[in-house]
């Protein structure tokens, strides 16, 4: 395969995570937003204005085009006002589930704020997956429940649970409005939480009466929000004496290696880093959500890291003798075994969040600030290298990098001739969608197939449930991305396994016409169970084959165009169609049943211990 | 046997990489200041489990502000991991301030009751002891008195230790509760 290589695209202009307040060209926009609503669109209509309309308004002055719910009882007063506000599109979900990754893969993909509804009980408790997933992937999203009126909490009333005490674990903050007046604050707080800082997810559970409330309450800028909140600073600049320390590790390197993780997606720091390590001529190794940061091509990506990361790529950290983190937590999927990880290296971590730096390994060097700022910072401070200067250790990763593709790129593990290999088909899926694409993957080895093989040029364009590792986030999250970046193809990649869990949002698809293309990776198995069955429980095969329906005549039932794929040659005309297709598209790839992704780290092991290839009992089982 | 260190071949395993923190555990005190806002305690409480940390006491209260309000929270563990509470903590959007002051000097003050059996040949024994301790007695019945001790952790433990001779029937501690001595304040620190 040759890659050309090419700039990776800027996405459009957008709400930045870091607040722009103090900016006299945001404070006429507030200004002017706030205007707008002193003539309520309820007023116009003359009516009452109410609860409901405040949470409408508040959206509409978050810039939030399109959210994602699912009615129910005591939410209804919200969707009895909805058709007043047209510019508001909302996307009736199968599940609230859906609507929670929806509003996720919406957020991943354009850097906004997603935004979620279900209603009291069931409604509240189908987000929470979705919630989680968003919270330890650091996603910006609002989550709104109805609540049972005011005078029924704690009476066990029809379609109540203490909602807010589910989410207070697992949001970065969370609100219980009961009264209407206090909406256009939560509003504007919750959205300056979600976006400001280390995003994630905020729940706002409003009781039904707050809803049906008559209010005159007025909306109040993103600085009042601020004035509201003097627990919450988040620190954007690194401290100067700590970048001067970083600055001289740098300089006196001589094997210096780039972690990039998801914070320099969410700072849309790309320019700063690709920047930073051309000056400094440091490769870049990049987790699993830190996918997307340098164009793959480039010449100084290194690749991805981790337990199924390229052999080359963590036999370089346990070499490295200086690691420069940014955006990323050391993830025990990352480190293995922290007590062998990088023993040579020192660290210099770099992070928004205090709490990460110091808590799953030490480091030598804690930098506290905004990837994007911090960048910037290090990229005057660092001293000039050229390529020659570096040319031994580069030579030598260079070298790393051909013996472990020479094993690892086409054909990884024990899949059979004339089989379809997963693998190959994500290749052919990276390179017919030109590397632009929005691809969505699921949880397993779809997903690892999909960070090794895919190859990505440009930020965001990877999708994936990192930190809950969620199946079934796909489909949904995808369905979200494409509505976010309708400019770009948008893609789900789906396990059978996961691809069951949530298939009911095709049905979403085709009402709200959205045109999701979907790779169903199909090998009958939950592959990653059964993989780790067959090396690490001796070939112990349980509740790891799966059936599957004929998913031809599923996507008919839909009214989806599908097409069957069971050899290598049908691989890139049924994707070709897929892509001609106007509307949503499904592809069932029937993929080698026992497939394996390596090289594999299992767990507890350290980054030196990778199985690369694996020739163990060939135990796979009839279909 | 020879001591003598003999220097490491050169294909020897590289040095394991230092877990974060010491190990050494010690009991801290962390003043933490936060916002009186509904369920701020239920927050604090749900990331202490969460998290794994295991809290000795809390005492809760009111400051001289009235929306904010004072957590004194005392805990064991080693230096790394009670900076890892702090930062915790301070991940709360409702969380103003937190201090560990465990290496300042400081008042500390715990306020104890004691319902301890009293009988006619032993309850002068016990206002003895109380007198002592300069506690007092501040319940009198017929077989039993009521005890209120304040001071240190310790000093409290050492007279309900002395005290748990004659028997107590019930015993009622609030947690312990510090301030920096000086001039400097936590709460002003804060003052909005």
């Amino acid at each position: 395969m040759t890659l050309t290589r090419r700039e990776p695209e800027r996405p459009p202009a957008r709400r930045s995570h870091v607040p722009n307040e103090g900016t006299p060209e945001a404070a006429a926009v507030e200004q002017a937003r706030k205007e707008m609503f002193n003539e309520s669109r309820a007023a116009t209509l003359r009516r009452t204005r109410i609860g409901a309309d405040v949470v409408c308004e508040a959206l509409i002055l978050q810039g939030v085009d399109v959210f994602f719910g699912y009615p129910g009882g005591v939410v209804l007063p919200l969707y009895d006002v909805l058709g007043d506000y047209p510019e508001l599109r909302h996307i009736l979900v199968r599940h609230e589930q859906g609507g929670a990754h929806a509003a996720d893969g919406y957020a991943r993909a354009t850097g906004r704020v997603g935004v979620c509804l279900g209603t009291s009980g069931p409604g509240a408790t189908n987000l929470v997956t979705g919630i989680a997933t968003a919270q330890l992937d650091s996603i910006p999203m609002i989550a709104i429940t109805g609540n049972v009126p005011g005078a029924l909490i704690g009476k066990d009333a029809f379609q109540e649970i203490d909602i807010n005490g589910i989410t207070l674990p697992m949001t970065k903050h969370s609100y219980l409005v009961r009264n209407a007046d206090d909406l256009p604050r939560v509003f504007a707080e919750a959205f300056h939480i979600a976006r400001t800082g280390r995003p994630g997810p905020v729940h706002i559970d409003i009781t039904k009466d707050a809803l049906q409330q008559e209010t005159t309450a007025k909306h109040i800028t993103e600085a009042e929000a601020v004035a509201g909140l003097p627990g919450f600073r988040p620190k954007l600049e690194g401290h100067p004496r700590q970048l001067k320390v970083a600055a001289r590790e740098i300089a006196r390197s001589k094997r210096p290696m780039i972690l990039a993780g998801h914070g320099i997606l969410h700072a849309e720091a790309w320019d700063e880093l690709r920047e930073l390590a051309e000056k400094a001529q440091i490769p870049i190794a990049h987790t699993l959500l830190g996918i997307g940061v340098i164009d793959e091509t480039h010449p100084l990506s290194y690749g991805y890291m981790g337990m199924h990361g390229w052999k080359h790529v963590n036999r370089a950290i346990q070499s490295a003798d200086l690691l420069i983190a940014i955006g990323m937590r050391f993830d025990d999927r990352v480190t293995g075994n922290v007590r062998t990880y990088a023993p040579y290296a020192r660290i210099i971590h770099v992070d928004i969040d205090p709490a990460e730096i110091g808590k799953n390994v030490a480091v030598e060097v804690p930098i506290v600030g905004d990837a994007k700022h911090v960048l910037r910072a290090l990229l005057e401070m660092v001293e000039r290298v050229q390529p020659a200067d570096r040319q031994d250790y580069l030579a030598q990763l260079a070298e790393w990098r051909r013996e472990s593709e020479a094993v690892s790129w086409h054909g990884s593990g024990a899949w059979r001739e004339g089989h379809l290999s997963a693998d190959f088909v994500i290749e052919r899926l990276g390179e017919l969608t030109d590397h632009d694409a929005t691809l969505v993957s699921d949880v397993g080895q779809n997903q690892m197939w999909m960070a090794r093989y895919a190859g990505y040029r440009r930020p965001n364009s990877h999708i994936s449930s990192g930190g809950l590792g969620t199946m079934g986030f796909s489909l949904p999250a995808a369905m979200g991305a494409a509505l976010g970046r309708p400019d770009k193809e948008t893609w789900a990649i789906a396990g059978d396994g996961g691809f069951q869990m949530t298939f009911q949002e095709l049905m979403t698809l085709v009402q709200d016409r959205i045109p999701v293309k979907v790779a169903l990776l199909d090998n009958k198995k939950l592959g990653m169970i059964r993989q780790w069955q067959e090396i690490i429980y001796a070939g112990n095969y349980h509740s790891s084959h799966l059936l599957g329906p004929d998913y031809l005549k599923l996507a008919e039932a839909f009214g989806i165009p599908a097409f069957k794929v069971s050899r290598p040659e049908e691989v890139d005309p049924a994707i070709r169609a897929a892509q001609a297709v106007d509307g949503p598209a499904l592809v069932w790839f029937l993929i080698a049943e026992a497939q394996n992704v390596l090289p594999m780290m299992p767990a507890g092991k350290g980054l030196s211990d990778l199985i690369e290839t694996w020739g163990g009992p060939d135990s796979e089982p009839e279909a | 046997m020879s001591t003598e260190q003999r220097p490491a071949p050169a294909h020897a395993a590289p040095p394991a990489r230092a877990l974060p923190g010491s190990g050494e555990t010690r009991r801290h005190v962390l003043v933490t200041i936060v916002l009186n806002k509904p369920g701020v305690l239920n927050r604090v409480a749900s990331l202490m489990r969460a998290r794994n940390f295991n809290i000795e006491s809390l005492a809760v209260s009111h400051t001289d502000q009235p929306d904010v309000s004072r957590m004194t929270i005392t805990l064991r563990g080693d230096d790394v991991a009670v900076e890892q509470v702090a930062k915790q903590l301070y991940r709360l959007i409702d969380v103003l301030k937190v201090q560990d002051v465990t290496s300042e000097p400081t008042v500390e003050r715990e306020l104890a009751l004691v319902k301890v059996r009293a009988t006619d040949r032993n309850r002068m024994e016990i206002v003895k002891i109380v007198e002592l301790y300069k506690a007092r007695v501040v319940d009198l019945a017929p077989d039993a008195v009521i005890v209120e001790a304040t001071g240190t952790e310790a000093e409290v433990d050492a007279l309900v230790a002395l005290l748990r001779g004659f028997g107590i029937k019930e015993l009622v501690r609030t947690g312990t509760v510090v301030m920096v001595r000086g001039s400097q304040s936590i709460e002003e620190a804060v003052k909005r």
